[in-house]
């Protein structure tokens, strides 16, 4: 029987076949020795400091990270990160996924529009965004101007260097990030399904609930991962509508690079973060396959 | 045929270049064989093509068709054995330098070029004068019947339109072997047949010694000059379309090739030929029919015989008596009319079903689903095989 | 089907999807208007219409060497990305070899790993090696981020080239370098200059890893456009993010019809 097994799909004819490394495969090394060198470099050397670099001279290697678990100021700027974080997929969720069912209903061209919608501030600069939230929400800003003048309020309300500042600015900014993996996953479900739940007595609801909802889920959980990873890392954003009690991890590690030049803690806490963002995606990818997740950045 | 060849080669605009030598063959491929991890895709293919013949490779889906063209184009590597072309082995020869004309079943146009570059591009690659290059590509539209459309792309091209350029892109650089895989594989059946006729006659016009292969057995009887079937990666029988249709090797090309009925037996031998014997019906094995299939006593057998040389008579008719001749009786289920002939589904006593076709107008007694007939053929127009499924 | 667009759920839906529409972009749309006001200070709406930030931002040496710099560094990065995206496209898609799904995941890990570690890391290498606050040292930053897009996009249009079309070119007697120039290379063009566009955008808009790698002598405009937002509230810099806008827009939009030049199908 073995033998006979026919072997049709493209795919795995061509794994089957000819030598395990063949001459494309050189012209990759060039890329790679720049990335080595430029790029994994970096991360190693940073990641060494950690363990090398030290306020004070002392034995132990991991000195650093004893000092960065034992303040409660250093375990606040994790907890806020994470809190920030959380906060901006809600929001990304709560608006992406109804707007990818929007997209994937309407006809293509008004479709095409709303993709337009997304990849504009997709690709547009993060600090032009964040600074036109920055002229929005301060205190001589759009809105507390018009507040003012409206005498709805006789002093700006706060809503720069607040926690609702830089959730509203991450949202948009990260919006992207959730539309496009889902959209991707909701265009591949065939429609005949609703259609057949329909058929078999389903109000619309309910063949959305029953049917359509549960295929979209890997979208969902490829965009929610996505978006809450680069949550984490944020820093322009935080640094300019966030409040300086409540930082994220960006900004502790480039204050203490830059301001208080302490390269071992500033390492510490990005091998910190580096080590959460891997976590969430090892977790993440027992779930759903990473390629849902970073394949939608193939068709941004 | 040689010169055949050189004459309306000339005639064509398109004559080969290199000498003719007939008593060299074109392509001889000797225990050809390809391995994949798990399957055998070609298991010892010998074969030996004459210049300018029409070979045609027919077999089921997965028979290891398509991977020997491959090999021969050298696309893939063999596993054993050897392929010369024009006397030469090809073994470490590139693709590039095999010097073969290959036509896909997609046809492979390069959709960034138009029709007329795309015929130019084998020139180019063999650097051509640009005023050689431009008087053959018109040549080879000519030959197709295409002259106009040289500055189409692909895309703006209908699906036999696109089937032509690349017909024409294969043959302009005059290549040693032309090899086509299923070419017409994705054309409806009108065109299709168009097309064969076609094919055919350029490639003879040119000279051009082809290897072609499909799944369509008409199309191998129509365009061949030799046909080899293809079975699990061998050639099971290799000749022309009457020999494989008249005198089948094996039950399978009986089957494959046209319709046939097939009486399951066990053969008893005698002295002049013997017996298919199979409950308590027995018929008449030629002696000729048992010399070639070369068979033991009591071994697991078969008889074929084509429709069409099966005939019907009355139950007392004389002929069910006559010398030479096998009769059995069957009842007609179904009687049908199909225009230029009338086909008979008939059920032997023992359940075994017959399909008889007739000319119509020949005069013959029309019969009735119902009818309880005898079923009669000239001994010599059966064929005996063994059944390895016996 | 139109009528249905009248029920209560789909119209809920298409307020939702025109809210989010304006969630996305009039926030930033904001600072267009602003960087024409003819105040000196930023309100809204802004008062009157005036071009003197443009001028403002021309003529300061800062802003315009800024600009400059900016321009040089994107148009570099575009160029060595490029290169080094297809190679690997090429050897990640095309090649055979151990661990490439690994490599195909390194490739793609600038895209991941957070901007202020590779910062970091960049500047205290850099340092070593005496690139840092130079145009090389920048471009071989922005090199290392941008080659994703390239490979992406590169390695999308690759995987629908026909193989046959390759196989026919060898047939018809082009070797493996002809086979590539003449048929592989026009056929994957749009996806190579689409991911040129991208990395130049990347490149244009990158400012985290530019803050350590550049120096008061040599900083590009979303820099200077950093150090100046914190302190000024001078609507000069509405005018530079606006034009900082209008060229990554130009740019994408170009890179999106650049791509839909598909010469196959
Ligand atoms: N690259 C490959 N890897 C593994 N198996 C293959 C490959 N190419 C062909 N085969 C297998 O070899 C057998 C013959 O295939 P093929 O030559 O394509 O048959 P045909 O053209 O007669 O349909 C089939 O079982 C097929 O699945
Ligand atoms: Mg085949």
């Amino acid at each position: 029987m073995r033998q006979l097994r026919p072997v049709n799909a493209r795919s795995g004819r061509r794994s089957r076949e000819g030598p395990i490394v063949n001459r494309w495969a050189l012209l990759a090394i060039l890329p790679i020795a720049f990335l080595g060198a430029f790029f994994l470099v970096p991360l190693v050397v940073v990641s060494l400091r950690s363990v090398t670099d030290f306020a004070k001279p002392t034995g132990d290697a991991f000195a650093n990270y004893g000092r960065f678990f034992a303040s409660a100021a250093n375990l606040r700027v994790l907890g806020n990160t994470f809190w920030v974080a959380t906060l901006s997929t809600v929001v990304c969720l709560a608006l992406g996924y109804p707007y990818a069912y929007l997209m994937n209903i309407v006809r293509p061209r008004v479709a095409g529009l709303l993709l337009i919608a997304v990849l504009l501030p997709f690709w547009s600069s993060l600090l032009v965004r964040t600074y036109a939230w920055q002229v929005i929400l301060r205190d001589t800003g759009i809105i507390n101007t018009f507040l003012l003048d409206s005498k709805v309020v006789d002093e700006p309300i706060p809503l720069i260097r607040t926690t609702l500042g830089v959730m509203l600015g991450m949202s948009q900014i990260l919006l992207p990030f959730m539309v496009l993996p889902i959209y991707a996953v909701m265009r591949r479900i065939d429609p005949e399904y609703t259609k057949a739940a329909a058929n078999l007595g389903a109000p619309p609801f309910a063949a959305f609930r029953r049917v359509f909802l549960p295929l979209s889920l890997p979208g969902v959980l490829a965009g929610t991962l996505l978006v809450f990873v680069l949550a984490l890392g944020f820093y322009i954003t935080p640094a300019l509508l966030g409040s300086p009690k409540d930082t994220m991890i960006s900004q502790f590690i480039a204050s203490a690079v830059q301001q208080r030049l302490d390269w071992g803690i500033g390492s510490t806490m990005a091998v910190i973060l580096m080590g959460l963002t891997f976590a969430v995606l090892v977790i993440a990818s027992r779930f759903i396959r990473l390629r849902d997740a970073f394949g939608s950045l193939e068709e941004s | 045929m040689s010169a055949l060849r050189g004459s309306t080669g000339a005639a064509g605009g398109a004559t080969t270049d290199r000498p003719d030598q007939p008593d060299r063959p074109a392509l001889v491929l000797r225990g050809l064989a390809k391995s994949f991890v798990d399957v055998q895709a070609v298991d010892g293919v010998d074969l030996e093509v004459r210049q300018g013949e029409f070979v045609t490779l027919l077999g089921p889906s997965g028979s290891g068709k398509t991977t020997t063209l491959r090999m021969i184009a050298g696309f893939t590597r063999q596993s054993a054995g050897t392929i010369e072309i024009d006397g030469v082995d090809m073994t470490h020869v590139p693709p590039h330098r095999r010097d073969v004309g290959m036509i896909f079943q997609n046809y492979a146009l390069f959709p960034h070029l138009t029709a007329a570059q795309n015929i130019a591009f084998p020139l180019e690659m063999r650097r051509a004068t640009r005023s050689e290059i431009k008087r053959r590509v018109a040549e080879a539209l000519a030959l197709v019947k295409l002259e106009g459309l040289g500055s189409r792309y692909p895309r703006q091209l209908s699906g036999g339109q696109q089937q032509r350029i690349a017909f024409a892109r294969a043959v302009v650089f005059h290549p040693r072997l032309l090899l086509m895989d299923e070419p017409l594989g994705a054309l409806d059946k009108k065109l299709r047949e168009a097309l064969q006729l076609e094919v055919m006659h350029i490639s003879r016009q040119l000279g051009a010694t082809v290897i072609y292969v499909t799944h369509d057995q008409e199309e191998a009887l129509v365009m061949s000059d030799r046909i080899a079937i293809f079975s699990r990666g061998r050639i099971e029988q290799l000749g022309r379309g009457e020999d494989l249709y008249d005198r089948p090797v094996s039950l399978f090309v009986a089957d494959f090739i046209g319709e046939s009925n097939i009486l399951r037996g066990r053969f008893e031998r005698d002295g002049e030929g013997g017996w298919l014997a199979r409950g308590n019906l027995r018929w008449r094995v030629a002696a000729a029919q048992e010399d070639r299939a070369a068979l033991s006593d009591g071994s697991a057998a078969a008889i074929v015989v084509r429709p069409e040389r099966l005939r019907i008579v009355g139950l007392n008719d004389p002929a069910v008596a006559a010398p030479g001749v096998n009769a059995v009786e069957a009842s007609v289920r179904d009687a049908l009319y199909l225009g230029s002939i009338r086909k008979y589904e008939l059920m032997l006593p023992d359940g075994q079903a017959a399909t008889v076709r007739r000319q119509v107008g020949g005069g013959e007694r029309e019969w009735q689903s119902g009818d309880r007939v005898g079923l009669i053929w000239a001994v010599n127009d059966a064929v005996l095989v063994a059944d390895p499924n016996g | 089907m139109t009528d249905s667009w009248r029920q209560p759920h789909r119209l809920l839906l298409v307020a939702l999807g025109a809210l989010t529409v304006f969630f996305l972009l009039a926030p930033t749309l904001v600072v267009v208007p602003m960087s024409f006001t003819a105040s000196n200070s930023l309100t809204f709406p802004p008062e009157g219409f005036s071009t003197r930030w443009y001028e403002k931002m021309v003529t300061d040496p800062q802003w315009s060497t800024g600009f400059v710099n900016s321009a040089k560094v994107a148009f570099l990065t575009a160029v060595l990305a490029t290169a080094l995206g297809t190679l690997a496209a090429l050897g990640t898609v095309r090649g055979r070899f151990p661990g490439r799904n690994g490599l195909q995941l390194l490739i793609l890990s600038p895209l991941i790993v957070p901007v202020i570690i590779i910062a970091i890391g960049m500047f205290s290498v850099f340092v070593r090696w005496k690139l840092a606050g130079s145009i090389a040292g920048l471009v071989l930053a922005h090199t290392a981020l941008a080659m994703p897009f390239v490979v992406v996009n590169v390695a999308t249009s690759l995987r629908t080239v026909d193989r046959n079309l390759e196989l026919a070119a060898q047939s018809l007697g082009a070797g493996p370098v002809r086979t590539f120039r003449r048929i592989t290379l026009p056929l994957i063009l749009p996806g190579v200059m689409a991911g040129g566009l991208f990395a130049f955008i990347t490149s244009w808009d990158e400012v985290v890893v530019s803050i350590f790698l550049t120096s008061a002598r040599f900083r590009t405009l979303p820099v200077e456009m950093w150090e100046q937002v914190r302190q000024v509230v001078d609507p000069t810099v509405a005018a530079v993010a606006t034009t900082l806008l209008a060229v990554t827009t130009t740019i994408l939009l170009l890179a999106l019809v650049v791509r839909r030049q598909a010469p196959a199908r």
